[in-house]
């Protein structure tokens, strides 16, 4: 998947999690708990959706790695890339 | 059976305004089917009924504003008659009758939020829910936000009542003044707490979930929810309800979950016998909770049923949390975030995760040492979280 691709599927998925996000005035560095106010509950959903959308399973230890726009995007990538998908 | 009345949602509604039918006249409907949905101060619930029956007849019109108690519909038990003094026909019955049964709106991704009374009126008026802008919590549209109000129905058993309407935001404000003002006038609370290693159920919950597919993990919420409802199991006088000056032991645990809404208020509705999930059953049964209240589908009974509630702060934040009871309850435990502190475990000074639980409990019914022994037995709980 591209880039785009993947920018796309992360904000889809973040927005199925907190649909008053608006993904227009999304910036690449908020971050999913500090900035956005997601929860425990509302991050395992957006990990949940992102496996469901891409097949790509994040561990919990990699959680941080998609605190933001600007880390989720390589790092999903990347994942993508290594055969996760 | 009979008719088929306006529930009460929490001890200080009034009245609620009927959203949506999801049966007609002619269906069949079963315990605890959900038959019609209302949207009040807490948002929108769904409405189950208690007995099995034949809908007879729908008694309010969607858009009305029906007190707790009022009429909704005449459900029949097979083979049973109309009773003959039976009560004013609908103005407008073969519309109502008429009406398309809207399943529930999906969940999750890509839909719009919006309260299904707002979706509703929106339907009848042609208007895309995409044009609008929510006042709801996390921007729902709600009601109020489609314009313009409903026509006035014509009189009948139930009338609708347009006019101003406050903001959903301000409705769940006066909701929770209201239930919050009546425990600490009505409730002598009392408050015990302690601060617990939770570095073990931690530990044990990484190597759990490490392996496993997002849908499989469990939250750390979950295990103190699990040992709340063992406690409970333990110490019966924290779970129940105080009514008619007397308490009322409860004899399951409907465990009240406190869930903060995006865009502000809260609601805490009930894991419904909770006592008898194991614990990967009660992580599903929390995450459902959370998913519907978020989307506003809520069930009456989760709204009612109640026995004590848990009130987390999550994975980070504030460490202790002294909160009030939601009455007719008697009790209701706060849980701080976990905190990374030096702790002494077999002698040594170590750095470990802790936890302050509080417990909020109410004197007319209980006293410290039941509570403390409600604590006590929380803590043995989380300490063997693989007995959870």
């Amino acid at each position: 998947m591209t880039e785009t691709d993947m920018r796309r599927a992360f904000i889809d998925a973040l927005v199925g999690v907190a649909p008053d996000i608006d993904p227009g005035s999304l910036g690449e560095d908020e971050h999913i708990q500090r900035d956005l106010g997601l929860d425990s509950m509302d991050v395992l959903n957006l990990v949940a959706s992102l496996h469901d959308r891409l097949g790509i399973d994040i561990p919990e230890a990699d959680y941080p790695q998609i605190a933001t726009l600007a880390l989720a995007v390589p790092y999903l990538q990347a994942a993508g890339a290594s055969g996760q998908g | 059976m009979g008719l088929f009345t306006m529930p009460s949602l929490g001890s200080d509604m009034e009245a609620g305004t009927l959203a949506e039918w999801l049966v007609k006249p002619g269906d069949h409907v079963s315990r605890g089917d959900v038959v019609a949905v209302v949207e009040t101060q807490k948002g929108a619930i769904e409405i189950e009924c208690f007995e099995a029956g034949i809908v007879d007849e729908l008694r309010a019109e969607v858009g009305a504003e029906v007190p707790v108690g009022a009429p909704l519909a005449l459900i029949l038990a097979p083979g049973e008659e109309r009773p003959v003094e039976s009560a004013p026909e609908l103005p407008t019955p073969h519309r109502l009758a008429s009406r398309p049964v809207s399943p529930p709106p999906p969940q999750g991704s890509g839909s719009i939020a919006a309260s299904p009374a707002a979706r509703v009126r929106a339907r009848e008026l042609g208007i895309e829910l995409a044009g609008l802008s929510g006042s709801g919590p996390g921007g729902a549209i709600l009601l109020a936000d489609v314009a313009p109000p409903a026509p006035i129905v014509p009189p009948g058993p139930v009338a609708a009542t347009p006019g101003p309407r406050a903001t959903a935001q301000t409705e769940m404000r006066r909701a929770i003044a209201a239930a919050m003002t009546r425990a600490k006038r009505e409730i002598p609370h009392f408050y015990l707490s302690a601060t617990m290693d939770v570095q073990p159920a931690r530990d044990w919950l990484d190597a759990r979930n490490a392996g496993r597919p997002p849908d499989g993990r469990l939250l750390l919420g979950a295990l103190f929810v699990r040992a709340v409802v063992l406690a409970a199991q333990k110490v019966p006088v924290m779970n129940g309800h105080y009514r008619d000056d007397a308490f009322h032991p409860a004899s399951g645990v409907n465990v009240g979950v406190a869930v903060a809404l995006r865009g502000g208020g809260l609601v805490a509705p009930a894991l419904i016998a909770a006592d008898r999930l194991d614990l990967a059953g009660t992580m599903a049964g929390m995450r459902d909770l959370v998913m519907r209240a978020r989307a506003g589908r809520l069930r009456g009974s989760e709204m009612s049923e109640g026995t004590m509630t848990v009130s987390s702060l999550g994975e980070t934040g504030a460490e202790a949390m002294a909160g009030v009871i939601f009455p007719p309850q008697v009790a209701l435990v706060g849980i701080g975030a976990p905190q990374l502190r030096p702790w002494v475990v077999a002698g040594e000074i170590v750095p470990r995760q802790v936890v302050t639980v509080t417990v909020s409990a109410d004197h007319r019914v209980s006293d410290g040492r039941q509570a403390a022994r409600f604590l006590a037995t929380f803590e043995q709980q989380i300490a063997t979280p693989e007995g959870l």
